[in-house]
């Protein structure tokens, strides 16, 4: 499991509109990669073509490659669904399934796709759950409604979804934007936990949140608004948060931003 | 006198008046609750007049068992008795059929509107629905009867009546499904790709799910409408006195036609009360239906 990503000369739009404009770039596997920079910029946009998830918006359309493990997910015979079944997505809001009990929610992705074995989807109810960090809070209570969990614990929960169905790749947009602070540091404690068995990419507007829990951070930042969004730096995280190279990180990680 | 130097000092800081309403306002807010209050009982009045009327005129023959397990066979106009089971019947079983051939037709056409149609094709299709939205119930009675009895020369049956009525009723079920999957946020749709669920698995375990209980109340409060519908029933479903469930072929009573077959009798004969008792049996039925579309309803999960 684990794998990594390279991504070279990617554009992207909606229609005709460039969203983001020649992002290249490198993710090491079981590592976390920190997308960081201005709202609008082009971060959930870059997150949303690594599983193919961009195309899912009418006239949205990209450029470039996406390597994973060196196949390109946009050559052609590439099916999405297969993309996404093996890079999972957590998203900015949690988004349990409503007419599904919080057991069924964690084995959706099985379910759906045609796992029946009850046994088996027993054990990897369990064994989400614990990865997610949510086994002991809601044990007891497998057949009642995932939504009727806090905003914390459907995270959490939708974090159980997205590893039960065991991708190699994990994208995280802004998955703690909604959260307090005890859950979202219980969240990045997951995260540290997930990165030994996955390759994570995160989305994030809390700067600490990137040093504390990413490798590597990816800065990107818009010349104007109507301007396509651009990668402007890329490095370690203790490079970019310390030492960054270009001006514009540095302005915008000590928030002398614009 | 409050001076503006006295003003400024804070000499004058006399507390804001929070207490006082202008005249004119309370006035018109006075004007408005009237106008208000009269335009609801204009409406509530004669609808309150109407079920008062029919349940004083036909409630009597409604507490007899025989109301609901006898027909109308061998009985006259100037004979008391018999029941209205041959009609309930009729008119369930039609709205049974009916609903059978409109909903598998109606929800997918809102599927395919909401979920797929792009384009040239699918504006076509919801201006065609727009237009069938619009069709006048006589009218959708009149094509039914102008294609297969004048145009194939068949004998009129149920199963006519229930496919005028499938065309009345399918773009209700069209427009409130395609209102209820409208509802269905689409992080729930996008929640459900990025586990790498295939689209046509999406919509049915995920997004119709959601919206099942919004879709079922649709469906009956459509239902409820077209069991009321008599102007097709007048031209393709002659009225009988026996029990039938024979779709394809002689004639079936349903309780619009069983009203409509005695609503000239004098007020002195029996069949008089039947015709209050019927319409009354009818608006129960409407109710229960209208109702279990209310209960349903509040259970969605959009
Ligand atoms: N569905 C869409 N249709 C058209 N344009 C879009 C769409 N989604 C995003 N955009 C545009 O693409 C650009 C990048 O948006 P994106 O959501 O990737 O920004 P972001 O960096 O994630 O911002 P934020 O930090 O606020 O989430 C913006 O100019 C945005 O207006
Ligand atoms: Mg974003």
């Amino acid at each position: 499991m684990a794998k990594r990503i390279d991504i070279s000369d990617l554009s992207i739009y909606y229609g005709a509109f460039k969203a983001v404009e020649d992002v290249t770039m490198s993710v090491p596997p079981r590592s976390v990669t920190a997308f960081i920079g201005p709202s609008g910029c082009g971060k959930s946009t870059v997150l949303r073509t690594l599983n193919r998830m961009h195309e899912v918006i009418p006239g949205a359309r990209v450029e470039g490659k996406v390597l994973l493990d060196g196949q390109d997910l946009y050559g052609s015979g590439v099916d999405p669904v297969a993309v996404r079944r093996t890079i999972g997505m957590v998203f900015q809001r949690p988004n349990p399934f409503p007419t599904m009990t919080i057991r069924d929610n964690v084995v959706a992705g099985l379910r759906l796709n045609g796992v029946r074995d009850k046994k088996r989807l027993d054990e990897i109810t369990e064994q989400s759950l614990r990865g997610a960090n949510l086994w002991n809070e809601v044990k007891d209570r497998l057949d009642k409604p995932g939504a009727g969990l806090s905003g914390g614990q459907q995270q959490r929960l939708c974090i159980a979804r997205a590893i039960a169905v065991s991708p190699e790749v994990l994208l995280m947009d802004e998955p703690c934007s909604a959260l307090d602070p005890i859950s979202t540091l219980a969240i990045e404690d997951l995260i540290n936990d997930l990165k030994t068995r996955f390759t994570i990419v995160i989305v994030t507007h809390n700067m600490q949140q990137a040093a504390r829990v990413s490798d590597q951070t990816a800065f990107f930042n818009l010349a104007a608004t109507g301007k396509p969004g651009k990668l402007v730096e890329m490095d370690s995280t203790s490079t970019i948060f310390n030492n960054p190279s270009l001006k514009a990180t540095e302005d915008y990680i000590s928030g002398r931003f614009g | 006198m409050s001076t503006v130097a006295d003003v400024l000092a804070g000499a004058d800081a006399a507390p804001v008046d929070l207490t006082g309403r202008s005249g004119t306002r309370a006035l018109r807010d006075g004007l408005a609750r009237v106008l208000m209050w009269t335009a609801f009982a204009v409406a509530v009045v004669p609808l309150v007049w109407i079920l008062w009327t029919v349940a004083a005129e036909g409630g009597r023959l409604l507490i007899h068992s025989t109301w609901w397990t006898n027909s109308q066979v061998g009985v006259t106009a100037r004979r008391v008795g018999g029941g209205a089971t041959h009609a309930i019947q009729g008119t369930l079983l039609q709205a049974g059929v009916t609903a059978l051939i409109s909903v598998p037709i109606g929800v997918l056409t809102a599927v395919y509107l909401v979920e797929y149609g792009r384009g040239r094709v699918a504006r076509l299709v919801s201006f065609m629905v727009g237009i069938l939205t619009g069709v006048p119930s006589i009218v959708a009675g009149l094509f039914i009867y102008a294609v297969f009895m004048t145009t194939f020369g068949m004998q009129r049956a149920a199963i006519f009546v229930c496919l005028a009525l499938t065309l009345l009723m399918i773009p209700t079920i069209v427009r409130s499904t395609e209102e209820m999957l409208k509802l269905v946020p689409n992080d729930l749709r996008e929640a459900s790709y990025a586990l790498g669920v295939p689209k046509w698995k999406t919509i049915s375990a995920v997004v119709l799910p959601t919206a099942f209980s919004g879709i079922v109340t649709g469906i009956l409060l459509g239902l409820a409408r077209i069991m009321g519908e008599t102007a097709p029933l007048l031209i393709l479903g002659p009225y009988t006195k026996a029990i039938t469930a024979n779709l394809f072929g002689g004639n079936m009573a349903t309780l619009p036609t069983m009203i409509n077959q005695d609503r000239d009798q004098a007020v002195t004969m029996p069949a008089y009360d039947r015709v209050w008792a019927a319409a009354l049996t009818l608006i129960l039925l409407i109710l229960v239906l209208n109702l279990l579309g209310r209960v349903i309803g509040p259970r969605s999960k959009v």
